[in-house]
């Protein structure tokens, strides 16, 4: 069985150059465009990672963060946080509610972040 | 104006704050200050007036027409700095949203170029891994551009996040050489580390900040050097800080430029000709960070000789 990723991002380009590399690397990607069906997904499918962007429609990923670390059933998931917000308080707050790391989109390349990933996910 | 409006302008710290300036470079508080100056001349001209001058009315025509020209004066000048002030956010607010707005689009961009690249998706040919080459390349320098357009919106609106930790300067060091060290060798340059026997402190500040810092001079060292020029770079330690310097033997700075070379999008005459890519902010962002980190910056330079830049960041 391939571990299961849930990218929850707004950017279509994005979600397809990440879904489609990871998949290549043998992930199963659920994908999600905005946080409450982000959050939906999550429940149901119970992911061994999630990529969440911050600035999502219908739910901002902090609120998602939030619910999904107040859930039993999700609470366990590594989340990663991949966002172009770089400010202190952005990377303080996602720590805090329970983020694993927190990537800034323009500062990594695409190889580091799927090492970021493969590593979270102990491989 | 409305009643309203003049009431929030009376809220004089409320206002500055909402310009990003102090106090003394703020039009309403000089504004404030220039009323008070405006009184006291007039206090002083009714003073000397009556002493002088037998009539009282003339005295207190004399008052009332001198009080009102400084006031108009004042007004004016304080409406224009005002004006300047408002354009000054608006363009730092300007360049925030379009720099944060482009971000993303780039990083679309750079992500989806590294995937076509990498041969994970799919093989591509001779003719289109070149054309992919262009796209990476020039997507990087849009990229770079927006980054560092992003920082100087930053640094002017005081919002440069700055760490306060322990770490060492060699390591960041050694790392950025690392990093440079394929562009120095395409360019027939060598880098070379000099570092001070005894063991180095570690310095105080703001890692990734400083090793900013420490990239800048090492690519200005080998953008403007020529072929089969050396590269410098020393770590010693000066008093209480720790002195990092980064020497090349390329084209320098003409003295008519030096006094410029710190200023916002600034770029010398003979980096131009040498150097067309550029935007002339990677100086005015070292100089803010290591301002920042209470060190200190500076350079010496020759025409065609070469240039060192330096900078100290405090070990305590």
């Amino acid at each position: 069985m391939p571990q299961k990723i849930l990218l929850v991002e707004d950017e279509k380009a994005l979600q397809k150059t990440l879904g489609d590399v990871l998949e290549g690397e043998g992930y199963e990607v659920l994908k999600a465009l905005d946080g409450q069906a982000g959050l939906a997904l999550a429940k149901k499918e119970k992911p061994d990672l999630i990529l969440l962007d911050l600035i999502l429609p219908k739910l901002h990923g902090f609120e998602v963060l939030k619910q999904l670390k107040a859930n039993e059933a999700t609470k366990d998931i590594p989340v990663i946080i991949l966002t172009n917000l770089e400010s202190m308080g952005d990377i303080e707050k996602a720590i805090e509610l329970g983020a694993k790391t927190y990537l800034v989109k323009a500062n990594y390349s695409l190889e580091e972040v799927i090492d970021k990933i493969k590593k979270a996910l102990g491989k | 104006m409305d009643f309203k409006k003049i009431l929030s302008q009376l809220n004089i710290k409320a206002t500055c704050k909402r310009y990003d300036l102090g106090l003394w470079k703020c039009p309403q508080f000089l504004f404030l200050i220039m009323g008070m100056v405006i009184m006291a001349t007039s206090l002083i001209t009714y003073a000397l007036g009556t002493r002088y001058i037998a009539d009282p009315a003339i005295v207190l025509l004399i008052v009332f027409i001198l009080t009102v020209i400084l006031f108009i004066i004042t007004f004016s000048i304080t409406r224009t700095l005002e004006g300047l002030a408002e354009a000054n956010k608006l363009k730092s607010e300007f360049v925030s949203i379009v720099s944060h707005q482009l971000r993303s689009p780039i990083s679309n961009l750079k992500w989806a170029l590294e995937a076509l690249s990498s041969d994970k998706l799919c093989q591509l040919g001779e003719k289109e891994v070149e054309y992919v080459d262009i796209l990476e390349d020039n997507t990087k320098r849009m990229g770079e551009l927006v980054s560092a357009l992003l920082m100087v919106s930053r640094i002017e609106q005081g919002r440069l996040p700055l760490r306060n930790q322990k770490f060492s300067l060699e390591n960041i060091t050694q790392e950025s050489i690392k990093q440079f060290t394929p562009v120095a060798v395409s360019s027939n340059v060598e880098i070379k580390l000099e570092i001070s026997k005894k063991p180095l402190p570690d310095v105080f500040g703001d890692p990734s900040q400083i090793r900013l810092v420490v990239d800048n001079f090492i690519d200005n060292a080998i953008r403007y050097s020529k072929e089969k020029n050396k590269i410098a770079v020393v770590i010693d330690k000066r008093g209480r800080d720790v002195l990092f310097s980064v020497k090349d033997q390329g084209v320098g700075i003409p003295k008519k430029d030096q006094k410029n070379i710190f200023q916002k999008f600034f770029r010398s005459s003979n980096a131009l000709r040498y150097e067309t890519h550029g935007s002339g902010l990677g100086l005015y962002i070292a100089k803010s960070i290591i301002n920042m980190s209470k060190g200190k910056i500076g350079f010496k330079s020759e025409e065609n000789k070469g240039s060192t830049f330096w900078f100290t960041i405090p070990t305590k």
